[in-house]
């Protein structure tokens, strides 16, 4: 019959008026920002620097190897390497970043530099309430903005900054059993050249 | 006292124009009734604006505005102090004398149409014999309004919604006048107020509106589709569809001229909601006899609000039509069916007062009706749509 | 002839004479547009109801709609850029003219316009909506009936041009 569709459009409309003020199943608008829907956990918007401890800048788990740079698809981000060492989480000496810019008006959320990342340094962040007045420098982030501590990466994904501990625990103990390996060579060596050579010397 | 307060507007006005002179009391109490035209209508266009905003957004599962005032009352006032400070931009090739004309002419016309609407007992502006011929010639000229706004514009989008706009005035403009055409033959006048006064009878307690005769019901819905179409309303909305053409014929139009084009399509919607009213609803007259001292003003706004809310209701539910099904669904389908119940309607007049009329009527419009549905619809693709997917 | 009378009667030439003077098409279309409403206006002012709001619904409504849709159909959209009126303005007040002699010519010779015998005008009649109605469906039954079957010809023939034109073009 025709019609009909009209008349069925209508009464669903009309259920929709009147439910919206009973069931909330009908009226699904939160009302930012008095109210606000907790983020699930895979939530992601901007990157950040990862540091530990309480120093930021001590703790910074980047080594400037500037492969997130080179990765990133809108070319975002700007690192300087620095020119002295200094000794990382696992006690290597390593460069660090003396400049690390982000470009956050630029950056595409696309995760890239988190994915490539061998130190895992560069983490995403939930934070997206950004605006600012400064329309060009406002959201140019440096290293010192950039950097957020490892218990804010817990506390945003948990999960994921868990298994990230781990695995960085079990790179340390790898390389902890692997100094330790490489002392106990080195005594062993030490020991072995103490003793007499059993040919001749070369 | 309840009939002074049906009078009320009427004795205000003999009150106020009886401190003027002898020979201005005429010309002031039409301007008086003009400046309340000016006044109200606007008035209600605001609260219709907000009614639509609000009633959408529930349909849609989501509140409408309710920041501005409390439960965003205040929005229409916030939306017009908008669109009066921003930039009035003409074009630089624009037509810059007739891109301004246009929207003033729109909302001039669109006006005018009160001046014959009997909006309450003793409350026509203007008695004429040919009110509704008045009212149709007015109505006619807001098609040049729409074409002098997009073609001044030099703009296609503006053209082409002008053209789609004019083209789909023209089509439904028929079907509107022929659904009309019928409320004449039965009451034998062009008057509005003569008009209202045949339906302000009562029998058992019910009043004698004309949608409660079949050929005033099936003349109703037509005229309710053929005036969606004239004020370009959504489903008939082609005209501004703004997916394709941006926003139509008003395009490059912004702040104020913007706004007036807005009060223009809104007035006009509340007027040929009066119109409609008038002819097929009873217009000031009450819906049952016991409620007869209710002012009859009350049930006129009462009536036409209702129809703004039923604009709403078939504008969140309805998609927008095709250029073609739209042209189709005017002159195959809307305007048969009008002619036919102009046949109808005379064999109404003609048959007497039996029951045999009503069976006989009811018979005739419900087989066209169905015959029409079934076949001529589902040929022009304006029938039931079958889906097909992809393998 | 009042005031009111003047200031029609200045609208309607104003229209006429932009129409015939303009260089822009659309402009003319518009302007002859406003010379139709100051007919209409001047329907009115004689108490001739019908007849205005017929010649407001016919002429404001219809005609120039159509005038201005062959407009745009049939010319490019160029646009003259420089001056305001025709080049050929002349010979168009010339024809206007010339139309205009002849029409009034007509109307002068008619019997009716002329001042009666006694110099005296006859009182112009009152004719109401009603009265016009009756007399269309009374005396001049015929002719209105063959003016229906006529245009009821015109439309058949219009359906019947475009359904040629859909099936050429299928």
């Amino acid at each position: 019959m025709l019609g009909e569709g009209i008349l069925k459009g209508l009464a669903e409309t009309a259920r929709n008026f009147v439910g919206s003020y009973f069931s909330a199943e009908r009226l699904t608008t939160v009302q930012y920002p008095e109210q606000r829907i907790a983020p699930i956990e895979a939530t992601r918007d901007f990157p950040f620097l990862v540091y530990d401890g309480a120093d930021w800048e001590a703790g910074l788990r980047c080594v400037a190897c500037q492969i997130c740079e080179k990765e990133c698809p809108p070319k975002c981000i700007y690192i300087e390497k620095s020119t002295g060492k200094k000794p990382d989480a696992l006690g290597k000496p390593q460069f660090y970043p003396a400049r690390f810019d982000i470009d956050i008006s630029v950056c595409m959320s696309c995760q890239i530099c988190v994915e490539v990342c061998p130190f895992e340094a560069i983490k995403m962040d939930t934070e997206f309430e950004l605006s600012t007045t400064d329309r060009f420098g406002g959201l140019l982030y440096d290293r010192k903005e950039l950097a957020k501590s490892n218990e804010h990466y817990h506390k945003i994904h948990p999960t994921e900054a868990a298994a990230v501990d781990a695995h960085l625990a079990g790179e340390k103990a790898k390389a902890d059993a692997k100094t330790k390996a490489a002392a106990a060579a080195a005594t062993a060596k030490a020991a072995a050249s103490a003793a007499p050579p059993a040919g001749g010397g070369a | 006292m309840f009939a002074n307060l049906d009078q009320i507007f009427v004795l205000l006005k003999q009150w106020a124009v009886g401190w003027l002179p002898a020979s201005w009391q005429a010309a002031a109490g039409v301007l008086l009734c003009v400046v309340a035209i000016i006044c109200v209508f606007p008035g209600l266009f605001a609260i219709t604006v907000l009614l639509e905003r609000k009633g959408l957004g529930r349909m849609q599962n989501r509140y409408g505005p309710n920041r501005v005032g409390i439960f965003g009352i205040l929005q229409p006032v916030a939306d017009g102090i908008k669109s009066l400070t921003k930039e009035d931009l003409v074009p630089l090739s624009a037509d810059a004398v007739v891109h301004f004309i246009a929207p003033v002419f729109l909302v001039v016309v669109v006006f005018m149409g009160y001046a014959v609407l009997p909006m309450g007992r003793n409350m026509t502006l203007v008695h004429l014999d040919a009110a509704l011929l008045f009212y149709f010639a007015i109505g006619a000229s807001t098609e040049l309004s729409v074409f002098m706004a997009g073609w001044s514009s030099r703009n296609k989008y503006s053209l082409l919604g002008a053209m789609r706009a004019v083209a789909q005035m023209i089509s439904y403009e028929v079907p509107l006048l022929m659904s009309s055409v019928a409320v004449v033959m039965i009451t034998g006048s062009l008057s509005l107020d003569k008009i209202v006064a045949a339906q302000n009878q009562y029998t058992w307690g019910l009043p004698h509106w004309y949608i409660f005769t079949p050929w005033g019901f099936a003349g109703f819905a037509m005229f309710a589709i053929a005036a969606t179409a004239e004020t370009n309303r959504s489903p008939f909305d082609l005209p501004e569809g703004e997916s394709e053409l941006v926003a139509g014929y008003f395009t490059e139009y912004s702040g104020f001229k913007f706004a007036e084009f807005f009060l223009g399509e809104y007035v006009g919607m509340l007027s040929i909601s009066g119109l409609g009213t008038t002819l097929f609803l009873g217009g000031w007259s009450s819906p049952l006899a016991v409620l007869g001292w209710v002012p009859s003003w009350f049930w006129f706004f009462a009536k036409i609000m209702l129809s703004m809310c039923v604009y709403i209701w078939m504008r969140g539910t309805l998609p927008r039509l095709r250029q073609d099904q739209l042209m189709n669904f005017a002159w195959k389908f809307v305007l048969p069916l009008t002619l036919l119940n102009l046949f109808v309607t005379a064999l109404w007049r003609f048959m007497g007062d039996g029951w045999e009329r009503w069976l006989v009527c009811s018979a005739i419009l419900v087989l066209a009706y169905v015959v029409m549905g079934r076949t001529g619809m589902h040929r022009d693709h304006l029938g039931a749509r079958r889906y097909r997917y992809a393998d | 002839m009042g005031f009111v009378f003047y200031v029609i009667v200045a609208l309607t030439l104003a229209g006429a004479l932009a129409a015939v003077l303009l260089k822009n098409t659309v402009h003319c279309a518009l302007a002859l547009t406003v010379a139709f409403a100051g007919l209409a206006l001047q329907f009115l002012e004689l108490d001739a109801q019908f007849a205005g709001f017929a010649q407001i619904l016919v002429y404001v409504g219809a005609v120039a709609i159509l005038v201005v849709f062959a407009i745009l159909l049939t010319r490019g959209s160029e646009t003259p850029k420089d001056g305001v009126f025709s080049r050929t303005w002349l010979a168009g007040l010339a024809i206007a003219a010339a139309v205009f002699a002849v029409l009034g010519w007509a109307v002068l010779g008619s019997a009716q316009a002329l001042p009666g015998p006694g110099g005296a005008r006859t009182a112009p009649p009152t004719v109401t909506v009603l009265q016009i109605g009756n007399a269309l469906m009374s005396r001049y039954v015929l002719p209105l009936e063959i003016v229906a079957l006529l245009l009821t010809a015109a439309l058949i023939g219009a359906v019947m041009v475009a359904m040629h034109e859909k099936a050429g073009t299928q």
